[in-house]
């Protein structure tokens, strides 16, 4: 076994200080671990003010809309956040993420939309409060989900996570009395601030504008909100990470046997690792909602599932900051580059004359992300921003080949037969 | 209850749980030997019958005098044609499968258990989306070429019920189909290869067994099953879409967990017991068992359709899954980690 992957939270990092680099989580000098922070500091604050800034985009643009791909990009982020604590952190291949989306989105809509039977028997809630409910009620979902499931092999429960992905948003489908079926629900509460002003309305006084054009005030709060809540999810999941529980997940994840030896409970820690990723999921499903304001079960098929796990693995799997890097780059895609491509690649083509550029890529959205998802594993399955840990498990190149083979970093449950 | 439309709803799951035992067959050779859930199998499924659609509607049809296309080839020509697209279709999924498994999961035979899964995903999103671009969006007519004759008056057991030359063409195409596989794995030099290499790969390459030519072949098999059955399907639903390869390729891994993944004969099993609950819950319990609408506590029961199908076997899949992952006929689940 290396040194690398022994060395939970890092002797190795100790030895040359205690700064730890967290894009690859190899120890730096102070003086490199400033010029990161700065680096970072920066970047978030170009994020954080880009709403200010967005008519100057869009106009340069030729009249795209850039904001509300912002917004879907920064949700999707912090769904592939909460993605890879289930996989990443703890190996466990979820493939029905978007259920407890769906979930968690419907929960606010049950209970902030006048449509909703709930509301109309006098059962409501202000959104701050459906929220959290979404938060709760998706979490007890996963729980449920996974208790009877958590203790089979690895591509088992990928299978049966995927099953119930599908399921989730039948239920919605079917269940019209409920539900409205294939109508959708509308319209959906927006989170109130102070002063009766509510998130995505425009802020009353305010006028700004940039390039001729004016800032959109509405959707600049909403992405506001989201990036907060994105800021904390990633202090909340690199606490985690770092804490007595995300370290159990990866001693879990590289050996289960030897977790459990341990003194691990390897039942109680995927179920904690189910709940709090389906959490994350939950509530960014009841942002999603109240965004849209209108939601059907259309919007929570397989791709989404798919989109956030390629955005977790083009990353690099367990690493909050690649997951991050490869969240913004798919999304970027999905949500920007692939609608608009046409238009864009179209006028330069008739501008230069070369016809072949004029493509489509909207059309072609799935192919590309299944071919990352085989190029990635095929050439490197530690992601585009590995963590140094995944790296040396990923390439076990200086082990023994016996040891190589015995590598099970997602099955360690590869050790419990599946058979009984 | 009411009987006939019980026989009538297994009549009619013999017929589609036939394909499904075709397609699980690939899944189920597929897992015996790799250990692998090949995702893309169901839309190699799905590529198989938009080529037969090509084909069909290339060779079997021509243009009237004012440029509509009409049928053009009849009788036991069609039937030659039909036969000779069948070997083109399963030829080239055959090779498909082939190519996916050399590109997308050779190169990760050593690497962790769900890092070829993954790619498998990938390649399905990739058939999917090709899929797709080749056949536009919506569902796609299939040419309706079979007749459609009952065949159960022709035998003096009345017309209530309907079984057609149509079911009999599924039927006729699919069990020689599967008996020609199991002859080829018990009988012949390659399948034992195969059973050896599914038991023991290192050992299996110590005997001398190619065990890399060997997979390829499964990876053969399962695809030409494949692609027979997207031909077969095709015919028999006059209908085809580009997301029909992942939830009939689901529908069919539920059967080849049904009857054990891994084991053959399961999965043929698997595939008609899957088969029998399709077309059950899609006619309805209540067409079935009328007494339910009045049946206390299992009313709710009667409400069971076609648009509860899908959640009642992707249910099923769960509850096997949790409750007895080595399905019926078990055994080769038997973990070689």
């Amino acid at each position: 076994m290396s040194e690398a992957r022994t060395g939970v939270g890092g002797e190795a990092a100790v030895a040359r200080g205690s700064h730890v680099d967290p894009f690859t989580e190899e120890p730096v000098t102070r003086a490199e671990q400033r010029r990161k922070q700065a680096i970072f500091a920066g970047v978030l604050a170009l994020v954080a003010l880009y709403p200010l800034i967005h008519p100057a985009v869009d106009t340069a643009l030729g009249g795209t809309q850039t904001m509300l791909p912002m917004m879907q990009i920064t949700l999707f982020v912090i769904l592939a956040l909460g993605l890879n604590i289930v996989v990443g952190f703890a190996g466990l291949l979820d493939l029905g993420y978007v259920a407890f989306f769906a979930i968690g989105a419907y929960t606010v809509a049950f209970l902030t939309s006048p449509q909703s039977p709930l509301v109309q028997a006098g059962i409501s809630a202000p959104f701050w409060v459906a929220m959290v409910l979404s938060l709760v009620v998706a979490a007890l979902f996963g729980v449920l989900l996974g208790a009877p499931t958590l203790r089979l092999r690895g591509d088992y429960l990928a299978i049966v996570t995927l099953a119930f992905g599908e399921i989730v948003p039948r239920l919605f489908l079917n269940l019209e009395q409920w539900t409205k079926g294939s109508k959708g629900i509308n319209p959906i509460a927006k989170p109130l601030l102070f002063g009766g002003y509510h998130i995505g309305d425009p802020v009353p006084g305010f006028t700004l504008t940039v390039a001729g054009q004016p800032v959109n005030s509405g959707q600049a709060t909403w992405y506001w909100l989201i990036l907060l809540v994105g800021l904390l999810t990633i202090f909340l999941i690199s606490r985690l990470r770092d804490s007595r529980l995300g370290r159990a997940w990866m001693a879990m994840r590289e050996d289960e046997v030897a977790a459990s030896f341990m003194g691990i409970n390897l039942v109680q820690t995927k179920l904690l690792a189910f709940g709090l990723g389906a959490s994350f999921s939950g509530f960014s499903g009841s942002i999603f909602a109240s965004i849209l304001q209108t939601i059907d079960p259309s919007q929570f098929d397989f791709s989404v599932s798919i989109i956030v796990l390629s955005m977790v693995i083009v990353g690099g799997l367990g690493n909050i900051w690649g997951v991050i890097a490869g969240g913004f780059l798919m999304g970027f895609f999905n949500f920007f580059l692939a609608p608009n491509a046409d238009d864009w690649l179209g006028g330069i083509a008739e501008r230069t004359g070369l016809d072949f550029l004029a493509i489509n890529l909207e059309d072609k959205k799935l192919l590309i992300f299944g071919l990352a998802l085989v190029l990635m594993m095929v050439l490197r399955p530690e992601g585009l921003v590995p963590s140094a840990r995944r790296k040396a498990e990923l390439h076990p190149d200086t082990e023994d080949t016996a040891a190589a083979e015995r590598q099970t970093l997602y099955g360690a449950s590869d050790h419990h037969a599946g058979g009984d | 209850m009411n009987a006939t439309n019980l026989i009538q709803a297994i009549l009619w799951g013999i017929s589609i749980g036939a394909v499904f035992a075709l397609i699980a067959l690939g899944y189920t050779l597929v897992y015996g030997i790799i250990e692998l859930i090949n995702f893309a199998h169901g839309d190699v499924f799905m590529i198989g019958s938009f080529l037969a659609l090509t084909l069909l509607v290339d060779f079997a049809y021509g243009t009237n005098a004012r440029g509509r296309p009409v049928q053009a080839v009849f009788g036991p020509r069609l039937f030659l044609l039909i036969f000779a697209i069948l070997l083109v279709v399963m030829l080239f999924c055959a090779l498909l499968n082939v190519l996916i498994e050399r590109l997308a999961y050779r190169p990760l035979r050593r690497a962790p258990r769900l890092a070829p899964l993954i790619s498998a995903i990938g390649v399905s999103f990739i058939l999917v989306n090709l899929g797709q671009l080749w056949k536009g969006s919506p569902p796609r007519d299939f040419p309706n070429l079979l007749p459609e004759v009952n065949v159960l008056p022709l035998l003096g057991l009345g017309d209530r019920l309907s079984f057609t030359t149509k079911d009999l063409f599924v039927i006729g195409v699919s069990i020689p189909l599967m008996l020609g596989l199991a002859a080829f794995i018990q009988r012949t030099k390659l399948g034992k290869a195969m059973r050896a290499t599914a038991q023991d790969r290192e050992a299996a390459a110590l005997m001398g067994i190619n065990t890399d030519l060997t997979i390829s072949l499964t990876f053969l098999l399962g695809g030409a099953l494949a692609g027979a059955a997207g031909l077969i399907y095709g015919l028999y639903t006059t209908q085809v879409w580009y997301l029909m390869g992942f939830r009939t390729g689901l529908i069919a891994f539920t059967a080849a967990v049904l009857g054990g993944i891994g084991n053959v004969r399961g999965a043929a099993l698997g595939g008609f017991l899957i088969g029998l609950i399709a077309s059950i819950n899609d006619l309805g319990f209540a067409a079935i068992f009328p007494a339910l609408q009045n049946t206390p506590g299992l009313s709710f029961l009667a409400g069971l359709n076609q648009q509860w199908t899908i959640v009642v076997i992707f249910g099923l899949l769960v509850l096997i899954l949790v409750f007895r992952p080595s399905g019926l006929l078990g055994e080769r689940v038997v973990d070689k980690a």
